[in-house]
């Protein structure tokens, strides 16, 4: 007989977001709850499988009784709560915040906000011309992946998937602060002489494309990128005996990159290096 | 942890500066890189190698750290530097002027020449002095210099020698009659427990040990005691909340990490009456229920240091801390003191936690609040030094005779921090309620017959009240009702010659240099508001509308109150003074 965990039963909580009465799992977040009643609200710094950094504000929502807007992605339901996503002041915020962003970083890779930057009528450029940005070079000082830090939001999920929460090589940091502030190894030496062990996840879970694998950025730089040609297959790493699931995108049946499912229980989006990286040999023909 | 170590070797001075902290943990971070810096100047990569092996924190980790405190050099650095304050007080009193002889004679701001550096400093705290310049000089032992008031020519000296082993004069006050938190100072030799003693010290102490915990936290919560730091949350609320807590241990912090542009208050009384403050904290964790107390300074206050250093080991020698306080059987409690690093978002409440066990600076989300999780994720009460200080009166006079003095709703002494122009710059002692108008007389008001143009209320997060507001009443209550806020107690007077837009520009500047990068509202909004007002005094153009919405989204979406109250003061500037039209 097998014998399946179901956990503690929950009790529900009855709270009301934009009028209507919701009740979600004890535990739940105000984002868990609006994303179970088909409800969007818009996320950068937010991962699925990291504990909320809830740094970048973009989903600020009104709790009323609450002096300050809230963050969904952190904060809690609780019973009675009375929550608004879209209120004159969570709009003005959102689209505030938002413009703050395109302001500082470039968000051309980064899905989605585009779209809610329209949506929300911002205007970066309303800044002026010489609005300070964190615009800087790229940093390619390995085979593997490219660090381009002009895209950075400084969502700390990186920093949080290196750390403790899980891969424990710690390689990355936070350094300085302010608007100075930025993603660092020590002392900026160059990526391979750092902890770093080529994971890749920081990569995984980067939201705006300021880390990304080196295939993926020369492809890119070479305009031979092209998501819609690609097609991601699940497959189970061969490489030891954990079994991880990869998932392979491939171009032009070319291998152009690995992933893996957030919801697989054995990963939850996490790999080695060679279940991400070590997949030249199936190609080299 | 498995750690990979950086290639660099520590020098021999680096090697004798961590060797005090092997067996030490990551919350001995702090005091190691301090340790370094004192003894070196700077931070290489070989001692910041050296430290993370000692204690186990990887490298990019303690990188992410060191670079967040202003203190703390990572690229090499003369061993003198000299630190010129140019902020609100010492602007008002001349501190660019400062900066400028200084150019001339030693060179740009951050250029080393001749084993020596100056950099321009945000708020010393000594503003009844101002303007301020305060050395460092690394070595063995360091030693710090404070020139307050400061000439241009007397920096230059500064800059120039060694620093005399003075780390300045004694704090000043000027009202004599009816002190009650300040009766000491000034009167009493602050480094002798005898002294203390001889003028009601420990009485307070032994009643509370007397009354019992119980006791100590209905008198406390009957006083009516309103916290001091500038949120004014009623202490004996949080306290029996902390208390009530089962998870342990249970921590008590003293913020005193004052850094608010214009405020001196806790200088004051910690350089005046040290053991005031040892007492208070024993009082509190007693009724916490704390064996541990931590004391987050500033790092900018080398004499506070010294005299509490002192008055913390003679309190142990004396048995007033340590096991078993003034002989109590079961009641054991101890103080460390944490030295800050230069950073304004570590006296918000959380961020010191963060600080304490050698993170970043940075400020957690709350909820939790401290009360139920916060330092090592336990319940704990972080009380501000003046709030602390209030606790022997509590304790001797009762509630009812405490909650006599001030208000209704505001209970209590309180201090002020007057500077700017005002003939008498100084920490003023007065009941609450005391008139704005009242305490610009105690100081003497505007000098040289000049006109007042405006006050700063509560510091660089609070307001700016007009001169036909000088009849509000300094209470809580009567600040709220009039939209402005008592803060942390800065009375900061403008006259008529006052250059307001630089005044504001520079706390715009306060806010941008301060934030600590976390979130996106602070750490954009704060350079998005400075740019705007740089562009406002350079052209003219029409920024309100702008500084507006970008300010209401930091107030409504900032993680810490940083953020939240980054643009209070320039609002009020606008909307009060008429300010950049």
């Amino acid at each position: 007989m097998t014998i399946v965990d179901i956990g503690i039963p929950k009790r529900l909580v009855e709270f009301t977001v934009d009028g209507s009465t919701v009740r979600v799992p004890e535990g739940s977040t105000i984002l868990d709850a609006c994303a179970a009643a088909g409800k969007e609200i818009p996320t950068l710094c937010y991962g699925d499988t990291l504990e909320p950094a809830n740094a970048c504000r973009v989903c600020m929502v009104e709790v009323e009784g609450s002096r300050t807007l809230v963050p969904s992605c952190s904060r809690k339901a609780e019973p009675g709560m009375v929550v608004h996503t879209d209120s004159e002041r969570t709009r003005t915020s959102r689209k505030v915040v938002l413009e703050l962003l395109a302001s500082a970083a470039d968000l051309s890779t980064t899905p989605e906000v585009a779209r809610w930057l329209a949506e929300t009528g911002a205007d970066p450029d309303r800044f002026g011309p010489d609005a300070a940005t964190v615009a800087q070079p790229a940093i390619v000082d390995n085979e593997l992946y490219v660090r381009d830090y002009g895209k950075c939001i400084l969502c700390y999920k990186c920093v949080d998937a290196c750390g403790e929460q899980w891969q424990n090589s710690f390689a990355i940091t936070v350094a300085g602060r302010g608007f100075d502030a930025r993603i660092s190894t020590e002392f900026s030496n160059p990526l391979p002489d750092s902890a770093c062990v080529y994971c890749g996840n920081c990569v995984e879970v980067c939201p705006t494309g300021a880390l990304s694998f080196k295939r993926e950025y020369d492809k890119r730089a070479d305009g031979s990128w092209d998501e819609s040609r690609q097609t991601a297959t699940t497959t189970v790493c061969t490489f030891c005996g954990v079994g991880c699931t990869l998932t392979l995108h491939v171009q032009d049946n070319e291998i152009v990159k690995v992933a893996s499912p957030h919801e697989s229980s054995v990963t939850h989006g996490n790999l080695c290096i060679k279940g991400r990286f070590g997949w030249q040999h199936v190609q080299n023909r | 942890m498995d750690l990979k170590l950086l290639d660099a070797v520590a020098s021999r001075a680096e090697r004798e500066a961590v060797a005090g902290f092997a067996g030490g943990g990551r919350d001995q971070l702090l005091p190691a890189l301090h340790a370094v810096n004192d003894r070196v100047g700077w931070i290489s990569q070989g001692a910041l190698n050296l430290i993370c092996e000692t204690l186990h924190v990887p490298p990019a980790d303690a990188y992410g750290v060191a670079s967040f405190y202003s203190l703390f050099a990572l690229e090499e650095r003369p061993e003198r530097v000299v630190h010129v304050c140019t902020d609100l007080a010492c602007r008002v009193r001349g501190g660019e002027t400062v900066c400028d002889v200084l150019t001339e004679h030693v060179g740009a701001a951050g250029k080393a020449r001749d084993g020596v550096t100056w950099l321009r400093s945000p708020c010393l705290g000594v503003c009844e002095r101002a303007p301020a310049a305060l050395t460092f000089q690394a070595g063995d032992p360091a030693t710090t210099e404070l020139v307050a008031p400061a000439t241009g020519a007397s920096a230059v000296l500064a800059a120039q020698r060694e620093p005399s082993a003075s780390d300045g004069s004694p704090p000043l006050i000027h009202q004599k009659d009816g002190l009650r938190l300040l009766r000491r100072v000034g009167v009493v030799d602050p480094s002798s427990v005898d002294g203390y003693r001889a003028t009601g010290g420990y009485a307070a102490l032994r009643n509370a040990l007397r009354m019992g915990e119980a006791a100590v936290l209905r008198e406390v919560t009957d006083a009516g005691l309103l916290g001091r730091g500038g949120a004014a949350f009623p202490t004996g609320r949080k306290w029996a909340a902390t208390a009530a807590q089962p998870a342990g241990p249970h921590y008590l912090v003293c913020n005193a990490d004052e850094s608010e542009p214009g405020t001196f208050k806790d200088r004051v009384l910690l350089e005046g009456d040290p053991f005031a403050l040892v007492e208070s904290m024993t009082i509190a964790a007693f009724a916490i229920g704390a064996r541990q107390g931590y004391v987050y300074l500033r790092g900018e206050y080398p004499r506070a240091l010294r005299l509490l250093r002192n008055a913390i080991e003679v309190a142990r020698e004396r048995g007033f801390l340590g096991v078993d306080v003034m002989g109590h059987e079961g009641f054991s409690f101890d103080i460390e003191i944490r030295r800050g690093a230069g950073a304004y978002i570590c006296g918000e409440e959380t961020a010191i936690f963060n600080s304490i066990e050698g993170f970043r600076g940075e400020p957690r989300t709350k909820p939790p609040f401290p009360v139920e999780r916060g330092l090592f994720g336990k319940p704990t009460v972080v009380n501000n030094v003046e709030t602390l200080v209030n606790l022997p009166l509590i304790l001797t006079e009762g509630a009812a005779a405490y909650r006599a003095i001030g208000t209704e709703a505001s209970a209590g002494p309180k201090l002020f921090c007057l500077s700017g122009n005002v003939e008498r710059p100084g920490v003023y002692e007065v009941p609450f309620g005391t008139t704005l108008r009242e305490l610009l007389a105690l100081a003497g008001g505007v000098p040289e017959g000049r006109a007042l143009r405006a006050i700063l209320l509560g510091g660089a997060a609070g307001g700016f009240v007009r001169p036909d507001e000088l009849d509000l009443p300094l209470t809580m209550e009567d600040a709220r009702a009039a939209k402005t806020t008592l803060g942390s107690g800065v009375v900061l007077v403008l006259d008529d010659l006052a250059d307001l837009g630089g005044f504001l520009l520079r706390i715009a500047e306060f806010f941008r240099d301060e934030s600590c990068g976390q979130c996106v509202p602070c750490r954009i909004g704060t350079v998005r508001q400075e740019e705007a007002i740089r562009r406002v005094l350079a052209a003219g153009t029409e920024e309100r509308p702008l500084l507006r919405e970008v300010g209401g989204v930091m107030r409504d979406s900032s993680i810490c109150g940083l953020g939240q109250t980054a643009w209070n003061a320039i609002e009020s500037a606008i909307d009060r003074l008429g300010a950049l039209q």
